[in-house]
C-alpha cells in the first residue's frame, strides 16, 4: 500500500492531539477535542481547517477561456476578474469527474481547486481534454497549501490576527495580494454554510499563519470530522457520497450549476436528455423519527420493503437535534413528506423525505 | 475475586448471581468519544457470546456492540434512549442490557481486570 501523503502541517496536528486518519490519499487531522465541540466553534464563532490537500490547477493560455468552458458544466464566459465559479466536470456518459471552483485570476487565467481524492484522475483528465486548445495546464497541488476561516467571526480574526482585510469581498470573490512580500490568494468562499475565507499560498506562508491563528486563540483547530457534519447539515454535496462517476449532477439536484444553454462541453447532451425525461433517481433529505441514525450505503427501502436507493451521508445532526440523511433513491418516491424506511443493521426506521438542506447557511453576500 | 469480567472487543459483564450487566468499558468510550445513540436490542431477545446485540453510535461512526456472554434480555438501560451520553459519563456504572446468564462457564474465557488492562496499555501503544 502506498504511504499516505501529509500536508504542510501535518507535524502541528501530531503536536496538538489530532486524531489523525487517511483521507484522499492523505494523513488528515479528523478531530482535535471532538467533533461537536469543533463543528459548535465554526456555528457560533471561528474554526480553521487545513485543507491543503485540496488540489489546485492553473489553466492559462489563449484558449484558457474556451477550454475551461469545454470541460466545465457553469459558464465562466466575460466573466470579471476575481469571480469564483463552483460547477462540474463531467464525463461522456453525464457522470462527475469532480465538482470543483474556477477561480477567474485574469483574461485566459483561471485557478480550478478540486478534490484531494480526484487528483491524479482530474489532472488526468484535464490534459488528456486539451489537444487542440491553446493552453498550458501547471499543475500545483504540491507546491499551495490551503486554510479554510470559517464562522460568523471569521471576517474579524482574518482582520485582527492575519491582517487581511478583507470586509469589501463578497461571496464567491478573490483578491491576490502580498502579505510580508510573499504572494496569497484569499477568497470567501467555504464548505460549512457559514460566512468564510480560504486562503492559498505556499507552505512556508500556511505554516505561519496557522501558527498566529492558534497564538491568538481566536480560531479552533478543527478537523475533517466537522468539516463532513457542517457541509452535510446545509446541504452541500461530497463527492465520493452525493457525486460520483455514475451520478449525475441533475440526479444530485445541481441543475442550476450546469448551464445548458452554453454551445457545448462535456457531456452536455446526456444531462440535456435526462433534464427532458427527468431523472431515474433523484437526491433527497431523510429524517427519521427514532434516534438511530443512517449512515453511508444504508438501505432506504419503500412500504413493502423494496430497496429503492441508499444513503449518501447521514449523522445524528448537531446543529439540528434530529437523525438525518441525504439519500440517492427511486425519483417516484422523491416527492416531499413521502413515507419510506431505513433499514439501519437489523431494523428498519421509519423516516420521510424532507428537503436536503437542514440548516439555514448564513452567507455574507 | 473481582465479579467483573472483560471481552477483547471492549465490553465488560459484571456478575451478580445468575444476572450479567453489559456495558462498554470506560477505555471504549473514551476511544468512540460523544456517543449520541446506543441501539440496544429488546427485553426477552436472546444475546449469544461473541455475537453482535446492538451498537454504540459517536458523531462519527457506528461501534458494533459484542456479546460476552449468552442469555436472555431482561432488563435495558432505559436512560440511555434519551441520554446516550451517560455511558461517557461513567461506562462502568451505566450498563447497556441486563441478561441472564445461560452458561456462567463462558465467563472463564473472558479476561480478568489485569489482563484487559493489559490489553488496553497494548492497543494504546500502536
Amino acid at each position: 500500500m502506498a504511504e499516505n501523503k501529509r500536508t504542510c502541517l501535518y507535524d502541528k496536528h501530531v503536536a496538538l492531539g489530532a486524531l489523525m486518519s487517511p483521507f484522499g490519499g492523505f494523513d488528515m487531522p479528523i478531530q482535535y477535542e471532538g467533533i461537536t465541540e469543533e463543528h459548535n466553534a465554526v456555528r457560533n464563532a471561528c474554526g480553521v481547517f487545513d485543507v491543503s490537500h485540496m488540489g489546485e490547477v492553473n489553466i492559462s493560455g489563449a484558449d484558457a477561456e474556451k477550454y475551461v468552458n469545454h470541460i466545465f458544466t457553469n459558464d465562466i464566459t466575460n466573466a470579471p476578474d476575481g469571480k469564483i465559479f463552483y460547477g462540474m466536470m463531467l464525463n461522456e456518459h453525464g457522470g462527475v469527474v469532480d465538482d470543483l471552483l474556477v477561480y477567474k485570476r485574469g483574461e485566459n487565467n483561471f485557478l480550478l481547486v478540486i478534490n484531494a481524492s480526484n487528483i491524479d484522475k482530474d489532472v488526468n483528465w484535464i490534459r488528456s481534454h486539451a489537444s487542440g486548445y491553446d493552453v498550458e495546464i501547471n499543475h500545483l497541488s504540491d507546491e499551495l497549501g490551503e486554510l479554510a476561516i470559517q464562522g460568523p467571526e471569521s471576517e474579524k480574526v482574518m482582520t485582527e490576527v492575519l491582517g487581511i482585510n478583507c470586509a469589501d469581498l463578497t461571496f464567491y470573490t478573490f483578491r491576490e495580494e502580498m502579505l510580508n512580500g510573499k504572494h496569497i490568494l484569499v477568497s470567501r468562499t467555504g464548505y460549512t454554510g457559514e460566512d468564510g475565507f480560504e486562503i492559498y499560498a505556499e507552505h512556508d506562508v500556511i505554516r505561519k499563519l496557522w501558527d498566529e491563528l492558534m497564538e491568538s486563540g481566536r480560531a479552533v483547530p478543527c478537523g475533517l470530522g466537522c468539516r463532513d457534519t457542517l457541509r452535510f447539515e446545509v446541504g452541500l454535496p461530497l463527492y465520493g457520497d452525493e457525486l460520483s462517476d455514475e451520478i449525475t449532477p441533475i440526479e444530485a439536484g445541481l441543475s442550476i450549476f450546469v448551464k445548458l444553454d452554453k454551445p457545448e462541453f462535456i457531456g452536455r447532451d446526456v444531462v440535456m436528455q435526462q433534464k427532458a425525461d427527468e431523472p431515474k433517481r433523484k437526491l433527497v433529505g431523510l429524517e427519521l423519527t427514532d434516534r438511530a441514525i443512517p449512515r453511508h450505503g444504508y438501505e432506504v427501502l419503500d412500504a413493502d420493503g423494496n430497496v429503492i436507493g441508499h444513503v449518501t451521508t447521514g449523522y445524528r445532526g448537531i446543529s439540528v437535534d434530529k437523525s438525518i440523511a441525504m439519500a440517492l433513491i427511486d425519483a417516484r418516491y422523491a416527492a416531499k413528506d413521502t413515507e419510506v424506511s431505513v433499514r439501519i443493521r437489523k431494523k428498519t426506521f421509519p423516516a420521510h423525505v424532507t428537503a436536503k438542506k437542514f440548516y439555514k447557511k448564513s452567507y455574507k453576500k | 475475586m473481582s465479579n467483573i469480567y472483560y471481552s477483547q472487543t471492549h465490553e465488560y459483564v459484571r456478575v451478580d448471581g445468575n444476572i450479567g450487566y453489559v456495558g462498554i468499558t470506560d477505555y471504549a468510550q473514551h476511544a468512540l468519544g460523544n456517543i449520541v445513540y446506543v441501539d440496544m436490542p429488546e427485553v426477552d431477545d436472546d444475546v449469544t457470546a461473541g455475537e453482535e446485540f446492538g451498537a454504540v453510535e459517536s458523531v462519527k461512526a457506528a461501534s458494533d456492540l459484542i456479546s460476552p456472554v449468552s442469555g436472555a434480555v431482561v432488563e435495558i438501560n432505559e436512560h440511555l434512549i434519551d441520554n446516550p451520553r451517560l455511558v461517557n459519563e461513567n461506562a462502568m456504572e451505566n450498563w447497556i442490557i441486563k441478561v441472564e446468564l445461560s452458561d456462567k462457564s463462558e465467563l472463564d474465557e473472558l479476561l480478568d481486570e489485569a489482563a484487559y488492562k493489559a490489553l488496553c496499555e497494548s492497543e494504546s501503544a500502536h
